[in-house]
């Protein structure tokens, strides 16, 4: 089979759910004629029509809240926000009406709110966001984060098909970068489990999206010059998460990395080293540590933004801080 | 409240002078060789990220920051190069911002025109977040009402983002409150891809004035003299206490959302059309020389020092400094005005990387 590129992979998986679905269809701004900004739902107006691949207004509330609104009724509507930072938009709606329909109202709510999200793009403070953490703390919603094209096309067809909201994180980084040879047939990856990336013994790195790729570099920088084997946790989905591919990569290792592109400060890692801490502390050798970015808006300019986010470096020189403790 | 249309008829040279005529031209004439300028180094990789031009909208920009006074504040948009350097920005700052050099208006912070200066020049920056603006500057308008400033605030938006929320949440609150604010809608046809019929079901975007009880005037926004009479006179209603009015100014976006776009989009012939028929400069300049009688040589003069103007802070803009990598972390807060280097990054993290263990460390080794 062919490898395709990580965005190509976003595109099969729209388009195989909306062959196999009548119900799914598609909203957001540009994403017909013009098949979106970064193409990835290029020539679906073509094959659907544009009953099911809708140009929106500049109306991301409107897109999520109208969503929401179909699938009520039977709908599996995919909205894609243009740049992932334009989501806090419509913050409210998904923390405040997506989020709740079902608990308070038994209204089901299964729509997904994909689009490109990340840095190292030189996109600036509105282009280049990890709006992640902001949405950890809403019961009620579903985060996803691929970093392989293989996880993106079947985590994606997992999303649409799933009865909840589901945030769909694509890093824009990868699009185009990342490839990726997809399985034959009906290609589901589930939501809520994580992958081992890589195998290892003496240190975990916990990690998920484009620094997926960065900590895969460092552990091959260690193992060379450092004699480390470095075991790499993939999280792909961020809500819910997965304890036990934590737990069990703590247990192995007993050293931990957490390792985001996000600022450092209210960060999933947070999260993630308290859940270390509760659940398996028993097992750590050294304190968890976290590489993340530091806090501060993301600038535009390139050396400040290598600066800003965390580098291939930076994962090194704290694995082996970790490896020595 | 009635929706004006204005008719080129009633337009008078609006009370400029001769030299007044000729300054519009010359800032349509740096707003094109700029943002040629700024064509070029994006094709030499030397503009870091997107390049967003006005070609074909200078009119607008130009026409309408014209007919504010220095106290007054405007907000830009992407396209609203033009605003900004009649405002005062420097094609030095400009340049710099774009190629994000270390001496640029935001130390490299933010891309484009996205800056601001509240001290001196009056405008505010934007952000990417469309719409965002017109509540701020309806917070701005009306902090000169509370303080019974006889001062006037713009904002820009386009036609898309008519449709966010906070385009709908601001003007709506500043008409209540009556503050001093022209709203202009530069109606340039698309909104990156989506043509204005696919962003709104209103027939015109002025018509949206009577639900917010302001008066709307439409105008032509290729036509500068136009552009500065509907402005000015929305500007004098304003410092006179008479609150928001809602302008449109019909234009055309003759080039893609950004550089990398290939327009394929717009129907066959649509841009050539207007290129041929409806560029601002060449309006402007035939007006100036059929109805205000300026020599040709009077106008190539500006434009030659025009030129001269950019190539001079080129050659100073690519020749700044880059950004320094841990100036990043300044000016989060006033105070602390720098943020700490995380743990993780090399020297500056002595203490912890000595992490001393204390002398009762241990329980299960002993
Ligand atoms: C809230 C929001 N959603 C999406 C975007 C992405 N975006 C940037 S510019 C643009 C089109 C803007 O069109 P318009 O307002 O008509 O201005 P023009 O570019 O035509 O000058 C879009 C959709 C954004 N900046 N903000």
């Amino acid at each position: 089979m062919a490898e395709i590129t990580f965005v190509e992979a976003i595109r099969e998986g729209l388009l195989e759910e909306m062959e196999r679905d009548p119900n799914v269809f598609c909203l957001g701004e540009d994403i017909g004629r013009y098949g979106g900004a970064f193409k990835a739902t290029d020539g679906l107006l073509d094959r659907f029509g544009e009953g099911r691949v809708i140009d929106a207004p500049i109306s991301e509330a409107a897109i999520v809240g109208a969503a929401a609104g179909a699938a009520h009724y039977g709908m599996r509507p995919v909205c894609e926000m243009q740049f992932i930072d334009f989501i806090s938009c419509a913050y409210d709606m998904l923390t405040n009406y997506v989020a709740t329909a079902r608990y308070r109202a038994m209204l089901p709510c299964p729509i997904v709110v994909r689009g490109p999200s990340g840095g190292y793009v030189r996109g600036g403070p509105f282009h280049s966001q990890n709006p992640e953490a902001a949405f950890l703390h809403t019961p009620g919603l579903k985060i996803a984060y691929p970093s392989t094209a293989e996880d993106a096309k079947g985590m994606l067809k997992a999303a649409i098909r799933d009865d909840d909201p589901v945030l769909f994180f694509e890093h824009k980084y990868l699009y185009r970068r990342i490839k990726g040879t997809m399985p034959s047939g009906d290609h589901v990856v589930p939501l809520g489990k994580a992958r081992v990336a890589r195998e290892g013994r003496d240190l975990s790195i916990i990690t998920y999206a484009a620094t997926v790729w960065k900590a895969l570099e460092a552990a091959e920088e260690l193992e060379r010059s450092d004699g480390l084997s470095v075991e790499v946790i993939d999280l792909r989905s961020l809500l819910p998460l997965d304890d036990d591919a934590i737990v069990a990569t703590v247990r192995k290792t007993n050293r931990v990395l957490v390792v985001h592109e996000d600022t450092v400060t209210g960060g999933i890692a947070g999260e993630i080293t308290a859940r270390i801490n509760e659940l398996c502390f028993e097992w750590l050798d050294a304190p968890v540590r976290r590489v993340a970015a530091h806090d501060v808006p993301l600038p535009y300019a390139p050396p400040l933004e290598d600066f800003v986010l965390p580098q291939t470096s930076d994962i090194v020189r704290a694995s082996r801080w970790l490896a020595a403790y | 409240m009635a929706v004006r249309t204005s008719s080129r008829d009633t337009a008078p040279p609006a009370g400029l002078s001769r030299a007044q005529l000729l300054e519009l031209y010359r800032w349509m004439r740096l707003t094109r060789t700029l943002e040629e300028r700024l064509v070029a180094l994006y094709r030499q990789t030397k503009v870091v990220g997107g390049l967003f031009r006005s070609l074909g909208q200078e009119a607008c920009a130009v026409g309408s920051a014209f007919a504010l006074e220095r106290r007054d504040v405007l907000s830009p948009l992407i396209r609203n190069l033009g605003s900004m350097l009649v405002k005062g920005a420097e094609p030095l700052e400009i340049l710099r911002q774009y190629m994000a050099k270390g001496n640029s208006p935001t130390r490299g912070r933010e891309l484009n025109i996205h800056f601001g200066d509240v001290v001196d020049r009056n405008f505010v920056g934007q952000i990417s977040h469309l719409g965002d603006m017109v509540p701020v500057m309806a917070g701005v308008t009306l902090t000169f009402k509370m303080r019974n400033e006889p001062r006037v605030g713009l904002v820009y938006v386009g036609d898309g983002a008519t449709s966010t929320g906070a385009f709908h949440e601001g003007i709506n609150f500043a008409a209540v409150q009556r503050c001093p604010l022209v709203v202009v809608v530069e109606n340039n046809g698309y909104a990156y891809s989506t043509p204005t019929n696919r962003q709104t079901a209103a027939d015109r975007l002025v018509d949206k004035a009577a639900g917010y009880g302001v008066p709307g005037v439409r105008a032509d926004g290729n036509d500068v003299l136009e552009v500065y009479r509907v402005t000015r006179a929305a500007v004098d209603n304003a410092r006179a206490g008479g609150g928001v009015t809602l302008l449109e100014l019909m234009t055309y976006r003759r080039k893609g959302h950004a550089e990398h776009d290939s327009q394929s989009y717009v129907p066959p012939g649509e841009i050539e059309t207007w290129a041929a028929t409806n560029d601002p400069v060449d309006r402007y300049v035939a007006r100036l020389a059929d109805e205000f009688g300026f020599d040709a040589s009077e106008l190539a003069a500006i434009d030659d020092e025009v030129r001269a103007t950019v190539d001079a802070v080129t050659d100073e803009a690519e020749s700044a400094p880059p950004c320094d990598g841990p100036d990043a972390l300044r000016g989060v807060y006033a105070d602390p005005g720098e943020m700490p280097v995380l743990w993780y990054r090399g020297e500056a993290s002595s203490a912890v990387t000595a992490h001393e263990r204390p002398v009762s460390w241990g329980t299960h080794d002993g």
